[in-house]
């Protein structure tokens, strides 16, 4: 035994996932050390802090393209982006999260655990102090994306997708109101979740059966120069998929995604909405594209499929719906499905107008869940889709904002829907996948049902006696929804700086 | 001397800014907001006529062209020109606008809508308009195609009279499908086409599309199209739409929003896919001559007015449809002329049936009656634009009738012969509605209301005066627009590869010259 080698770490690559972690674990400090008055102040300061911190690390490293710690993570332009993509969105996410003037204590419940209905539950319903550990449990979720979307080898992978998925189910569990649904969501997200995860772990293991090493790199080079069964490869791709499309919501891996997406407290499932699917399929393109390159006439047309179902899943579910929440869920199903055609165009423009695609995404789906927040009444948000009749009579500008987001997700013109659509069907047209756009159009008209329907609800319907009121939003809600109808609104007329930066990151190291 | 000036770009934003003002104007002050939207609109009037005579009749094809960066990585440009097609469309807009806005004067009142709302929509109308008859960028054009149905969704949804919301969902959902295609098809051109959006550069490449793949394309802009002008059978939603809608806003949406689809077959089918235009030409004649027919005999059937002005409007069409698949210089140039007609006669029927409607409170034939009696004046108008929809001699539709027939006639004789029968068809429902409404014995029910006993106002008078008199005007004198197409559309037929056969489009010419 000679001695250890140790790798090379090139920490500065690493700083954004370091900060995060870093503040996350002083978070949970906080949690003891802070009194109680003070804590929520003291956590969002930290956590927006290291999230401008990290940004400010991933913008240093824009040039960078390098693969460190032992070839464990790769540093490279879709990396960068993404990063930033993800501490962007999760920023937003996090003004949703940390709103407190909508409800008293927020959304969150400080003991999640108390039996529902108890006389310890109804003391607890009363007071004003809210969940703060959400802020660490945040940031640790987004640490982990980060640390997903760069990994280069696939045992850091699932470490990333379990320091992600974990505190994701905890957070769904924290629900304010409908404890009883946030927790039967979290129970299942956590359930199937596993399961998922187990899949994944075992793809890794039958691929490092057939490369011999756990390296993206290495899975690369067994491909091109197979020593071993196909059986292997094969087996281990579906599974590694399978993990991943789960993840990502993909039918028919998706049931989980309506129940906990309306279950879930609202802010988290902006989060989820926005955040893990950049992380999921960022990991999907770096799996696929990085180690299973050469194997693509083999994963097309299986992947394909599962593409022309989530669509056609997402969009006839989604007319059927009549909660909100539910509605939307579905809606980013059908998303998925959009979003994985423009990964398997599997050229450079399918990569540049899959990130572009998440982005514009991530800060629609952000706004209508931050919406979503507002139109309460008594017994919390009101989600019934009936209820939201005659809303834009009541509240014309959150109806206009709403309408504005939904004719985005319909894909009309001068909406980031629009430009993010038009990039992922023409980069799969000129990666000879027509099949797939011919069946994303075909959806599309499908989805423009349901948008539309919520569109005459809310003009054309006269206001009821239940129509719920629109909360007056606080600072950080508002922040957020302006952030997020700008942002969709300026993709969609100005795509072009955005398109630029996916281009030129759009190059892999391997 | 104004050659350089950016007409197209201005005239686009200008209505969007109007749009913006009047909006921001409150709500209890509604004859500020229409007295804005007035003006703003005459404003584009008289920059569509200044920008009319800047054109030179016999220069370029495209002329006022302007280019701004957008999207470099898809080379999509903010491209702006306008031939001699775009330009009489263009000037259609500008002259049914302040014409639309002065009709609709009281129509908000009725509902408990805001007035700034509804005419801000009018403007964001005008502007989608103006935008998509002078692009020049084929995504360019695709955004104003698709975003045009948000203002029309609202004024039919938020404005209209019965059945009002499934009229609005029908118009939307109809429109966005072909819309999709159009996408798709869109998306696979710029793939096909070298990447570029442009126009002039994908007319150069045009030939060299694979055959198989031209004819999916082109199918993809022509369903598209179809929709929207509509041809049969895509014509559903417009009865419905057009029954619903206000009847201001009907007359926009037959007299200019619907000629988008005529108007994207010229420009866009026809140049980019020319093999695939000739292959499909005989379907598209098929369809034409169903659409003159069953639409015409549909008319006649009907009870309700509005509806009924939209089933002659889809019968016009199959007309402009015949006359573009025809491909004779007569025939483009009819159907190009058909195309403004149309837009001033349907127009001038729409709001006057707006404003019998407005006076009885219901749209349905059996509820008039002999009104002739009582509003003798607007009666007389309502006949006049009955008349000048059958095309009858001296009045303008009638020459764009005859050349679309005759224009037909000297390559397809079959299809102008049956095509002729539906103009007896437009004597039947045009006379019939006419003597059911206004002639006959006084409907007793009329006497009871006192609005029937009001005869035609003078703002009304000031808004049906210009349109009758273009009528009257381009059926003896059409010269002047007649010009102007003329070179656009034998550019589009040499597009397409095809010659005018024989000698009979001397005489044809001549005859119109004269």
């Amino acid at each position: 035994m000679g001695d250890l080698q140790l790798p090379s770490i090139d920490y500065g690559a690493l700083l954004p996932m370091l900060i995060l972690f870093g503040a996350a674990c002083v978070g949970i400090l906080v949690e003891v050390f802070t009194p109680r008055r003070s804590r929520n102040v003291v956590q969002v300061t930290l956590a927006f802090g290291a999230i401008a911190a990290a940004f400010v690390a991933v913008i240093v490293q824009h040039n960078t393209r390098k693969i460190t710690i032992g070839g464990a993570v790769a540093i490279d332009g879709p990396t960068v982006f993404l990063q930033g993509a993800l501490l962007v969105l999760g920023a937003v996410s996090l003004m949703l999260i940390a709103e407190r003037s909508i409800e008293r204590g927020g959304p969150f419940v400080s003991q999640a655990a108390i039996t529902v209905g108890s006389q310890k539950d109804l003391k607890q319903a009363g007071d004003q102090s809210g969940a703060t550990e959400v802020y660490p449990l945040t940031i640790f979720a987004l640490g982990g994306m980060l640390l997903f979307v760069a990994a280069n080898d696939l045992l850091t992978m699932f470490v990333a997708l379990e320091v992600f998925s974990l505190p994701l189910y905890l957070l769904c569990a924290l629900a304010r109101r409908r404890r009883l649904l946030s927790q039967e969501a979290a129970l299942k997200y956590f359930l199937l979740g596993s399961y998922a995860s187990a899949f994944f772990l075992f793809g890794v293991a039958l691929l490092y059966g057939f490369a011999g090493g756990i390296k993206l790199s290495d899975v690369h080079e067994a491909v091109a120069n197979p020593q071993r069964s196909q059986v292997l490869l094969y087996g281990g791709l579906a599974l590694i998929a399978i993990g991943l499309l789960f993840k990502a919501a993909l039918a028919p891996f998706h049931v989980w995604t309506p129940d906990v997406y309306q279950g879930a407290p609202t802010p988290i499932t902006a989060l989820m909405a926005a955040c893990t699917k950049v992380a999921a399929f960022g990991a999907l393109l770096r799996i696929l594209y990085v180690a299973f390159d050469g194997v693509r006439w083999d994963f097309q047309p299986v992947l394909g499929t599962i593409a022309v179902l989530t669509m056609l899943v997402g969009a006839v579910l989604a007319i059927t719906q009549t909660d909100m929440k539910r509605l939307l869920a579905y809606s980013s199903v059908a998303n998925a499905g959009y979003l994985l055609v423009g990964v398997l165009a599997l050229n450079e423009e399918g990569l540049s107008s899959t990130m572009f695609y998440l982005v514009a995404y991530g800060f629609s789906v952000l706004a209508a869940f931050g919406i979503v927040t507002l139109v309460r009444d008594a017994d919390g948000e009101a989600t019934h889709l009936a209820r939201w009749a005659g809303l834009g009579r009541k509240s014309p500008l959150f109806a206009a904002a709403f309408t504005f987001i939904l004719l985005a997700f319909a894909g009309i013109p001068l909406t980031s829907g629009f430009t993010s659509k038009f990039a992922v069907f023409g980069a799969a047209i000129e990666g000879g996948q027509t099949w797939l756009v011919v069946f994303g159009v075909i959806t599309s008209m499908l989805l423009a049902f349901p948008y539309l329907r919520v569109v005459v609800l809310l003009w054309l319907s006269e206001p009821g006696e239940s129509t719920p009121t629109v909360s007056i939003p606080g600072f950080m809600t508002s922040a957020a929804l302006v952030i997020g109808v700008a942002a969709t609104f300026a993709l969609g007329v100005v795509p072009a700086p955005l398109i630029d930066l996916t281009r030129d990151a759009a190059q892999f190291v391997r | 001397m104004f050659a350089d000036f950016p007409f197209l770009s201005i005239l686009t934003l200008l209505p969007l800014v109007g749009a913006i003002v009047v909006a921001l104007i409150p709500r209890q002050k509604s004859e500020l907001a229409k007295t804005v939207a007035l003006g703003w609109s005459l404003v584009v009037l008289v920059l569509s006529v200044v920008m009319w005579i800047a054109f030179k009749t016999g220069g370029d094809r495209f002329q006022f062209h302007e280019s701004y960066a957008w999207i470099p990585s898809w080379d999509a440009r903010f491209t702006f020109a306008a031939d001699g097609i775009a330009l009489v469309m263009l000037m259609l807009i500008a002259i049914l606008f302040p014409v639309v806005i002065l009709a609709s004067w009281h129509d908000v009142e009725q509902s408990k809508r805001s007035a700034p709302a509804y005419f801000a929509l009018l403007l964001v109308f005008e502007f989608t308009m103006i935008g998509v008859f002078a692009a020049a960028d084929v995504f360019l054009f695709y955004v104003f195609f698709e975003v045009m149905l948000i203002p029309m969704y609202f004024i039919i949804g938020s404005f209209g009279g019965q059945r009002r919301q499934y009229a609005a969902v029908k118009f939307f959902l109809y429109s966005l499908v072909g819309g999709l295609f159009m996408l798709a098809a869109v998306i696979g051109l710029w793939v096909v086409g070298g990447n570029t959006f442009d126009f002039g550069k994908l007319t150069e490449i045009a030939g060299s599309i694979d055959q198989n793949t031209a004819r999916w394309l082109f199918l993809g802009f022509f369903v598209a199209f179809a929709i929207k002008a509509p041809f049969f059978p895509f014509h559903t939603w417009l009865p419905d739409a057009g029954g619903a809608a206000p009847a201001g806003a009907a007359a926009l949406l037959v007299g200019v929003m619907d000629k988008v689809g005529t108007f994207g077959i010229l420009r866009y089918c026809l140049p980019l896919f020319p093999e695939a235009s000739r292959w499909f030409a005989p379907a598209a004649l098929v369809l034409g001559v169903i659409g003159i027919i069953y639409a015409a005999l549909l008319a006649v059937g009907q009870n309700d007015l509005k509806r009924l002005v939209s089933y002659t409007s889809i019968a016009h069409f199959g007309f402009i449809g015949i006359g573009i698949f025809a491909f004779t210089s007569q025939a483009g140039t009819g159907s190009v002329l058909y195309m403004v007609n149309h837009g001033l006669a349907t127009g001038l029927l729409f709001i006057v049936v707006g404003m019998f409607v407005a006076r009885r409170g219901s749209n349905l034939i059996s509820d008039f009656g002999g009104a002739g009696k009582l509003v003798p004046v607007l009666a007389g108008v309502f006949f006049f634009a009955g008349l000048a929809s059958l095309a009858l001699p001296g009045t303008a539709p009638f020459i764009s009738e005859f050349l679309v027939l005759i224009g037909t006639f000297t390559v397809h004789p079959a299809y102008a012969v049956v095509a002729t029968g539906g103009i007896i068809l437009a004597a039947a429902y045009v006379l019939w509605m006419v003597q059911r409404t206004t002639q006959g014995t006084l409907n007793p029910a009329l006497t009871e209301v006192p609005e029937m006993r009001k005869d035609i106002t003078l703002r009304e008078k000031v808004v049906v005066a210009p349109l009758i008199l273009l009528i009257i005007l381009l059926g003896f004198y059409p010269k002047p627009v007649t010009d102007v197409i003329n070179p656009a559309v034998q550019a589009t037929m040499q597009d397409v590869g095809v010659q005018d056969p024989g000698p009979t489009a001397v005489v044809a010419n001549e005859r119109v010259a004269r």
